[in-house]
């Protein structure tokens, strides 16, 4: 064994600018040959950006790559391929209507004019007994399950030869079963051969089970390296929610509260698969309080957001919102004043290719004073209501004739909270509002999520930024596995405890 | 009885022997826009390309006497417009239903204004093959009297089934059409694809068209196609872009189209414009039985599901 490179791949000081935005400040990871190392963190904290630099889809601003202990410019994905680093992608890159077999067989890097089917099966089949995954080479792919094809995308990149394995978030289309099968197979592989992983993953229990090593990135740095056995879940928590400078916390006020505002019963709805992604949820949320979720995305949060909003059907239990039922249709949202923010409010609030004015009208639009008889739009009113939207809310630049796409993502959270948030508001859901926002607008739009809850709406809170709810919110829970599963109050939160239950300990 | 019987019978082999005739166009226009819908682009205006390729190898066939003369230079005109329609789709912006509506307008209209003088003079036809000389019966040896297009289309069907599964050029077609993300990460030209594909298609369809003008009917004029240009997209839908339902379809579609002419050649009159509608209805009547508006079609390339 002596004289091998003990590394597989290494990264000195990693950094990568996008004009003012730092992604990545001075990273450096070691990849251990033969070993499953995971890089955990939060959206945003430049994990993507990272192991793109590594498959050459970005130059990195500073720093360099070792591979094997050589050093390498990786300037483009084929090169990447060429010194035997392999990615499988969050989303599928299979093409559907094609058999396992033409896929696996496209991913080569020349084909034959012709190509010889049982050669090529006969080939395929020899090198997928050497491996720990079976799949049927002539099942067409959009008959497999997304377990199957999951395998199929690694396969891919297994009979190609790669040493190198990058894993983006793997399992999260993947049932926990499945999860557990491919991760366990791979995890055998790099004992058994050559192969060394790095897997992406935000999912505690994937670390702890099968990870060697853990490098956690928070905010584009490296918060730090360590072995799976010498640490605990509560740890590596505490790594990547950090402890952030105190800002001036939004003013809350003492409000009467109102009971019965927004309730949920044994909800259950549906994720893409037809999986229960919530489970049987019972919350409820007086007028005049912030309720907080927190969680580790993908455990049920942006479903139950969906139902709430009326963008997915719910599969069982049921809504009410100031003791009625509510299913979510538009005279319902109407007459129940009931607001929603949801996360990426462009592509989920939004028209993106309608000016700013008519997508501040869209509650609206066909009631009086903005529609007469018959329904004509009167769009000198709803001109007037969009000037006087934007002046208030500061939405620029303050043009309602612009369409809504082309503004900052900060400009189109304002616009949409000014949509939300004028008027009446007995119900306000907001899911992830900060999201790639910069720091005044966060102050700002946390400032006007507050001042709703001091006017008596009823506020469930869902984020994926701890620090945010422990600001915020007046009782905190915790949702995991489409569960609730803590409840605490900000005031004697404990963040150990906290993160343990996000961890689905 | 037996009259009757010979009478039925006549009728079958009529509508086999039309099924055959006036599949024939269909067969190659629907394999030209089979090619082209693979690699992820519609071509509507197919029927341009059939009328173009009527005229021009009906002119070209009177002008050199040659038939076969006539064929290529049918295939070619249809090549040209494929052409113009796969660069005015590769610019930004250009929707590929659109180019097709204002290409088969286009193809149509030059055809006319470019066949006047070729409506009066006689030009060579294409040579048949007589399979029905073993029946002393003249209805049926009418019937089986198949032409050399039909045979090589019927060969190239199986061909261009086996090109997509078994050619590297096939495979990436398919590829083009089913994920441009895929297609870009394999490297491939997906413009480059598709235009050769648009090409290729648009080939057949002129081809096809030589079929009307040189075979059957059999000369030029301004109302030789009845639509089969368009129908022929509808019949790749039906088809789920399989090269070999392709054929069957044809015939299906060619033999419908025959029942009226058939049933009057045996004496029944009654109905024939309502019978001359079967392909119509019959269209109708299958897309509606093989839609289904929960899920997308299976054989659908994956460029059209988004």
């Amino acid at each position: 064994m002596s004289g091998r490179p003990r590394y597989a791949l290494e990264g000195v000081n990693i950094s990568k600018r996008f004009g003012h935005l730092r992604a990545l400040e001075g990273v450096s990871l070691r990849l251990r040959r033969g070993s499953f190392h995971a890089l955990l963190g939060e959206n945003g904290a430049g994990k993507s950006t990272l192991v793109k630099c590594i498959m050459g889809y970005h130059r990195p601003s500073e720093g360099q790559f070792l591979i094997d202990e050589q050093e390498q410019s990786i300037d483009n994905p084929h090169e990447a391929h060429r010194l035997g680093i392999g990615m499988v992608y969050q989303h599928f890159t299979l093409i559907p209507n094609m058999s396992v077999a033409e896929n696996l067989v496209l991913a080569r890097p020349c084909l034959p004019a012709r190509i010889d089917w049982r050669a090529e099966t006969r080939r395929l089949r020899e090198k997928l007994d050497a491996l720990p995954f079976q799949v049927p080479l002539d099942a067409a792919i959009n008959s497999l399950s997304a377990g199957e094809k999951q395998k199929v995308e690694i396969l891919k990149q297994l009979t190609l030869d790669c040493r190198i394995l990058i894993l983006d978030e793997p399992t999260s289309v993947l049932t926990p079963d499945e999860a557990d099968e491919v991760l366990g197979r791979i995890k055998a592989m790099t004992r058994e051969t050559d192969l060394s992983v790095l897997i992406i993953t935000h999912k505690f229990r994937e670390v702890m089970h099968y990870a060697d090593e853990v490098t956690v990135l928070r905010k584009g740095r490296a918060a730090g390296t360590t072995t799976v056995a010498g640490t605990t879940p509560a740890a590596l928590a505490g790594m990547m929610l950090g402890c952030d400078p105190k800002r001036m916390p939004s003013t809350r006020r003492e409000v009467a509260v109102r009971e019965q505002v927004l309730d949920l019963e044994r909800l259950t709805v549906l994720d893409d698969n037809g999986e229960p992604a919530v489970r049987g949820l019972s919350l409820s949320v007086a007028g005049g309080e912030i309720v907080g979720i927190a969680g580790v995305s993908g455990n049920g949060q942006r479903e139950l957001v969906q139902a709430l909003c009326g963008q997915r059907d719910i599969g069982a239990g049921c809504m009410r919102v100031q003791a009625e039922r509510f299913r979510a249709t538009r005279e319902e949202i109407r007459r129940h004043h009931f607001r929603c923010l949801p996360e990426e409010p462009l592509r989920n609030a939004c028209v993106p290719g309608m000016t700013i004015a008519e997508n501040l009208a869209l509650r609206e639009f066909d009631r009086a004073p903005y529609a007469r008889c018959g329904g004509w739009l009167n769009r000198a009113a709803i001109g007037a209501r969009a000037a006087a939207l934007i002046e208030r809310f500061s939405v620029s630049p303050p043009v309602p004739a612009m369409p809504i796409g082309q503004l900052s993502g900060g400009n189109v959270q304002r616009a949409v909270l000014a949509r939300e948030l004028s008027g009446d508001v007995s119900v306000l859901i907001v899911a992830n509002p900060c999201f790639g926002l910069d720091f005044a607008a966060v102050a700002e739009v946390r400032e006007r999520i507050m001042s709703a809850r001091n006017q008596g709406a009823a506020v469930l809170l869902v984020s994926e930024d701890l620090e945010e709810i422990l600001e915020l919110a007046d009782r905190l829970l915790v949702m995991a596995g489409g569960r609730l599963v803590y409840e605490t109050t900000p005031a004697a939160a404990d963040l150990t405890l906290i993160g343990q239950h996000m961890a689905g300990h | 009885m037996s009259g009757e019987h010979a009478g039925l019978l006549g009728v079958l082999i009529a509508v086999l022997g039309g099924a055959i005739r006036v599949g024939t166009p269909f067969l190659f226009v629907s394999l030209g826009e089979c090619l082209t819908e693979k690699s992820g682009r519609i071509n509507l205006g197919l029927e341009g390309n059939l009328v173009m390729g009527a005229m021009s190898g009906y002119a070209i066939s009177y002008l050199s006497g040659s038939a076969w003369l006539g064929v290529l230079a049918a295939g070619l005109a249809g090549a040209l417009l494929g052409a113009l329609h796969a660069l005015l789709c590769q610019q930004r912006n250009v929707n590929d239903i659109a180019v097709g509506i204002a290409l088969m307008l286009f193809g149509t209209g030059l055809a006319f204004f470019l066949g006047k003088a070729f409506i009066q003079p006689t030009a060579p036809r294409l040579p048949a093959i007589a399979l029905g000389g073993w029946s002393g019966s003249p209805v049926v040896r009418a019937a089986l009297e198949i032409n050399v297009l039909f045979v090589i289309g019927a060969l190239l069907a199986p061909a261009m089934g086996w090109f997509f599964r078994n050619a590297r050029w096939g495979l990436m077609v398919r590829t083009v059409g089913e994920s441009t993300d895929a297609a870009l990460a394999m490297g491939l030209d997906v413009n480059r694809v598709r235009f050769f594909s648009t090409v290729a298609g648009g080939f057949l369809a002129g081809v096809g068209g030589s079929f009307l003008s040189l075979y059957y009917p059999g000369s030029w004029n301004e109302g030789l196609s009845s639509g089969q240009g368009l129908m022929a997209v509808a019949l790749v839908i039906f088809a789920r872009w399989n090269p070999v339902s392709c054929f069957y379809a044809s015939l299906l579609f060619g033999g419908a189209a025959a029942l009226g002419p058939a049933l009057q050649s045996v004496g029944i009159t009654w109905g024939y414009y309502l019978f001359n509608a079967a392909p119509y209805v019959l269209t109708l009547l299958i897309m509606i039985a093989t839609s289904s508006s929960r899920r997308t079609l299976t054989g659908m390339p994956g460029a059209f599901t988004r």
